[in-house]
Order: structure tokens, then C-alpha cells, then sequence
């Protein structure tokens, strides 16, 4: 997407972009309900589920809230919180894995 | 009386002149208005990160989860309403788009349908936690028996099933709901030509981060 983000201003009416971002969302979305369907193998299903939706996120973000069109240190002030929550998670998972690892 | 000239003719040098943060007084070129409602989404990101971290932990460490299939409507409901948020958030960004266009009609057009968007989602959110309360969901466990091929034979139900599920989806409906309060606060206002592009755009940013949390939500509660 990257690489036409920036003549989607240019080309068609004002609002194509919203339209592009809005089809390749409900295309993941089918995409995900496709893929539990499926019946993938348990960690593909998860990591692919996982990958999908930061996809989703990052369509929204940059293009329905525009934040790739502020300014470079605006983003890094938005972005850099996020690893927040990366060590929210990663401080609370080894408790859940623990508890499958004692149960086996 | 020269040396105080000249003092205060470099100060201002010092504010005019290009800084690397390139904005001068204003560093993000934002407004503080849009700055705040970022930093407000932010912390809300961070609750309901501690929310889905939670239910991580919660299930887990239950050993046995429900097959959600069994007891939610995927298909025929949650997708629907997933389908429904996304469409309302890309109205929203119209809207948006045809605040910063001074196109009022428009504005007041494709917020209403935004609105829209979010009375239905609200109305199936209600359809599916009264399907999942008279299934036995309570939130501080399940009431009655577990419907079949819900769980392995001669497993318990989890507390913290339904515990998790009406807390999160509870609290992401509460967004959901006083987004639609608030669109329909900036519609009126646009309809007396009141709202500016600029408090638009930003009740649109609370609408997309409402549709953003719903994506994690849907895939770590329903799909995975």
C-alpha cells in the first residue's frame, strides 16, 4: 500500500482512499472468519489471526484517523506508547504459560 | 538600551528560526485540541490492552475455554456487526473529509449515517448478550447447564468466561454508546453550520479508535 498511498490524493475523487482502505478492510475480516473456518493448525491460526488484525489497526490508523499525514515527530509521539502495551503483555503472559506448563 | 534590544531581538530569532522540531512554537502542528483527544485514546488503548491481557491470562490458566462457535453467532451476527462498525467508520472519514471541504449537507448526511451504524451495532450487541444471558451467562459465572458441545465432556465451565466477556464487550459497547451520543451532538451542531472541520475530525478520531478496539476484540474473544 505504502508505495500509492501518496497519488491517492491526487488521482480520482477526494474520498478513494476511504473507499480502497474500507474494501481491504472487510477483506481481512472476511479473510479471518475464512481462516477459523478452515480449521487451520491452532499456532498458524493464531499468529495469522494476530498478523491480520495489526493489519486492520494500521489500515484505521493511518488512514481513517490520518496519522499518516501528520508530522514525522507527531507519529514517533503517538507510536512510541505502544510498547506500553508490548510489556503490558509480555509481563503478564508468563503467568498464563506457566499455568499450561503446570498442568501438563 | 542597546544591548536589551538586541537581547530581546535574539530571543526572537531563537522562536522564529527552524528548529529541527520544524513546527517552531507548535511542534506537532497539531492543535491542542486533537493533541489531548490523542493522548486520551492512547490511554484508552492502554485499558483495553489491559483488558484483553487479562482475559489472555484468564483463559489461559483455565485449562479448558468454551468453543465459542457453540454459543455465539459468527456468521450471522458478530460478523454482521464487525461489517457494520467498519462501514460506519469509513462514513465517518466522508464525514470528515467533507467537514474540511466546508460541505455542510454532506457533513450532516454521512454523520447521521455513522450514527446509524452505531444504533445497529448497539442493537445486536443487545441481541447477543440477551442470547448469552438466557443461554446462562452470568457475570459471576454460568447459571444452569452448559448447552452441548460447548466444552469436552465432563468439563466445568470457567467463571471467568463470562466474567471476560461482559466486562470487555461491556465496556467497548459503553464506547460505542457514548460515541453515538457524541456524533449526534457534532450532527446537530453541523446542521446550524456550528461544528468546525476541526472538532469533526476529531470526534471522528474517537469513532475509528471505537472500531479499531473492536478489531482485537473480535479476533481474540470470537475467532481465535
Amino acid at each position: 500500500m505504502a508505495p500509492h498511498g501518496g497519488s491517492a490524493h491526487t488521482d480520482g475523487p477526494w474520498y478513494r482512499t476511504y473507499v480502497v482502505v474500507w474494501f481491504w478492510l472487510l477483506v481481512i475480516t472476511v479473510l479471518e472468519i475464512g481462516a477459523v473456518a478452515a480449521a487451520l493448525p491452532r499456532a498458524l491460526l493464531v499468529t495469522l489471526l494476530v498478523v491480520l488484525s495489526l493489519m486492520k489497526a494500521a489500515l484505521i490508523v493511518a488512514y481513517f484517523m490520518h496519522l499518516r499525514y501528520e508530522r514525522l515527530n507527531f507519529i514517533f509521539a503517538v507510536l512510541a506508547p505502544a510498547i506500553l502495551i508490548v510489556v503490558l503483555v509480555a509481563g503478564v503472559a508468563p503467568d498464563g504459560f506457566n499455568a499450561v506448563l503446570l498442568r501438563r | 538600551m542597546e544591548q536589551v534590544g538586541q537581547v530581546v531581538q535574539r530571543t526572537e530569532e531563537q522562536v522564529l528560526e527552524p528548529s529541527p522540531w520544524g513546527g517552531g512554537q507548535s511542534p506537532f502542528a497539531v492543535s491542542w485540541a486533537k493533541l489531548m483527544m490523542w493522548l486520551f485514546l492512547l490511554s484508552d488503548a492502554l485499558t483495553f490492552a489491559a483488558l484483553l491481557s487479562a482475559y489472555m491470562v484468564a483463559r489461559l490458566t483455565a485449562g479448558v475455554w468454551p468453543h465459542q462457535a457453540a454459543i455465539f453467532n459468527v456468521t450471522f451476527v458478530v460478523g454482521p456487526m464487525t461489517f457494520i462498525l467498519i462501514c460506519s467508520s469509513a462514513t465517518m472519514a466522508v464525514a470528515v473529509g467533507a467537514a474540511r471541504r466546508g460541505e455542510r449537507q454532506l457533513v450532516v448526511r454521512y454523520l447521521l449515517l455513522t450514527i446509524l451504524g452505531g444504533v445497529a451495532f448497539l442493537g445486536m450487541q443487545a441481541y447477543e448478550w440477551t442470547h448469552f444471558i438466557r443461554e446462562g451467562g452470568r457475570l459471576t459465572g454460568w447459571a444452569g447447564h452448559v448447552p452441548e458441545g460447548v466444552l469436552p465432556p465432563g468439563a466445568a465451565m470457567p467463571a471467568m468466561f463470562p466474567a471476560t466477556f461482559f466486562v470487555t464487550t461491556g465496556f467497548h459497547g459503553a464506547h460505542v454508546t457514548s460515541g453515538v451520543i457524541y456524533l449526534l451532538v457534532k450532527a446537530v451542531q453541523a446542521a446550524h453550520g456550528r461544528a468546525s472541520a476541526e472538532s469533526v475530525e476529531i470526534a471522528g478520531l474517537y469513532w475509528h479508535f471505537v472500531d479499531l478496539v473492536w478489531v482485537f476484540i473480535f479476533t481474540m474473544l470470537y475467532l481465535i
